[in-house]
């Protein structure tokens, strides 16, 4: 039972801080639950029709079908962060003062709710699919204990969604006066993770050049296979031993995401909407 | 139009270098059975690039995972995949099956050459 429940609750944690980002990155935007648990019945549905080809994934692009398919949908997120990091550039401060002002949800922010569903979708279906696979595993095979493995999963579930509410709780305890520019970092933190992995995955498959491996080495510090170093890799991309073309997407996203967002935000725009 | 610009580095990345030629990498071959693999250790030279080939004689699906050499596949049932790694500085390495982590265990030893 332990050990689903941690397969499981690893695998719902990367997708919950993700989650829990973006619910605390669209507060206050009417409707946005509807749409973000949209995103994660998406996701479901599309981690169990991917496990359900997995076998056929595997063999495309010369064997290298999984990753390509978790680079494409990393760099779908990697477009869809990036739009609502400059979509809130130009509106969040209105979005902000409108809701001060009414003290409830505002609609004029539907627009972005699209593009952090298919956020929320990419990642529940990434992690999703390892766990369908490794719970169907267990379902079929006439394991002795298998009820409490499934209830180990089940249990995994609750406790990493657990973990993603806290996280929102805890996000949006901030005023918000600052709660966007806070969100804001975070999404391009998450945006810059997620195409340096995009990055790794490709480079592993030596289908771009890597620019050099192990550009540092801070395992002792923090390693990839532990729990923090997990969650440092979900929220920022972080890795112990980094390849050069992954430093080099990750400084180049967030610096070109900021330098937009920063310019979008500052430049005077003479009509307010949409 | 400036969300592609956030996505321009990934594709100058893509675009800038043509992909890498396939050198002859060395290819390492293992099988998966009972929750085991076999053989369960390997020697590798250190400083290269090299493939891990597996194949699942296993009726489950497995995931081969390396957290010190960065690999993570899915196979499944009756079917191969192969996964690259390295160059690996000198010394022990350990991959697994993330789905029986407990049983299916395997090193790898880089060794500098002579």
């Amino acid at each position: 039972m332990l050990g689903s429940l941690i397969i499981v609750f690893r695998e719902v944690i990367e997708a919950g801080l993700v989650v829990g980002i973006v619910l605390a990155a669209t507060r206050g935007i009417a409707g946005r639950g509807w749409w973000v648990a949209g995103g994660v019945a998406a996701g479901v549905a599309g981690a169990a029709i991917t496990a359900a080809f997995a076998g056929a994934l595997s063999t495309a692009f010369s064997g290298n079908g999984q990753d390509i398919f978790s680079a494409s949908i990393l760099c779908l997120a990697v477009i869809m962060l990036s739009w609502h990091v400059i979509w809130m550039a130009r509106h969040g401060r209105e979005l902000a003062l409108e809701m001060q002002k009414m003290g409830a949800a505002v609609s004029s922010g539907s627009r972005s709710l699209g593009a952090m569903a298919t956020v929320v979708a990419v990642a529940v279906l990434r992690e999703g699919m390892e766990v369908v696979l490794f719970l169907y595993g267990i379902a079929v095979s006439a394991h002795v204990g298998a009820f409490s493995l499934l209830s180990g999963g089940l249990l995994g579930v609750l406790g990493g969604a657990a973990l993603s509410y806290a996280l929102y709780r805890g996000l949006i305890i901030i005023p918000l006066r600052h709660l966007f520019a806070v969100t804001n970092i975070l999404v391009s933190l998450l945006a810059a993770g997620m195409a340096s992995q995009a990055a790794a995955l490709l480079a592993s498959d030596d289908l771009i050049p890597a620019l050099g491996y192990d550009i540092w080495d801070t395992s002792w510090l923090l390693s990839d296979g532990s729990l923090a170093g997990r969650t440092a890799k979900a929220l920022a991309g972080y890795t112990d031993r980094p390849t050069g073309v992954q430093i080099l997407v990750w400084g180049l996203t967030l610096v070109c995401l900021l330098a937009t967002e920063r310019f979008v935000r500052t430049r005077p725009h003479p009509s307010p909407s949409p | 139009m400036k969300r592609l610009f956030a996505a321009l580095p990934l594709l100058t990345g893509m675009c800038l270098f043509p992909p890498v030629q396939a050198q002859a990498q060395t290819v390492f071959h293992l099988t998966l059975k009972d929750h085991h693999f076999e053989p369960d250790h390997l020697s590798v030279p250190a400083g290269e690039r090299f493939i891990i080939e597996l194949e699942n004689q296993d009726s489950t699906t497995d995931e081969l995972e390396s957290y010190d050499m960065k690999f993570e596949k899915i196979i499944v049932p009756g079917s191969k995949i192969r996964v690259h790694a390295g160059p690996l500085h000198p010394g022990h390495y350990t991959f697994f099956d993330d789905y029986h982590p407990d049983q299916a265990k395997g090193t790898v030893t880089a060794e500098a050459k002579p």
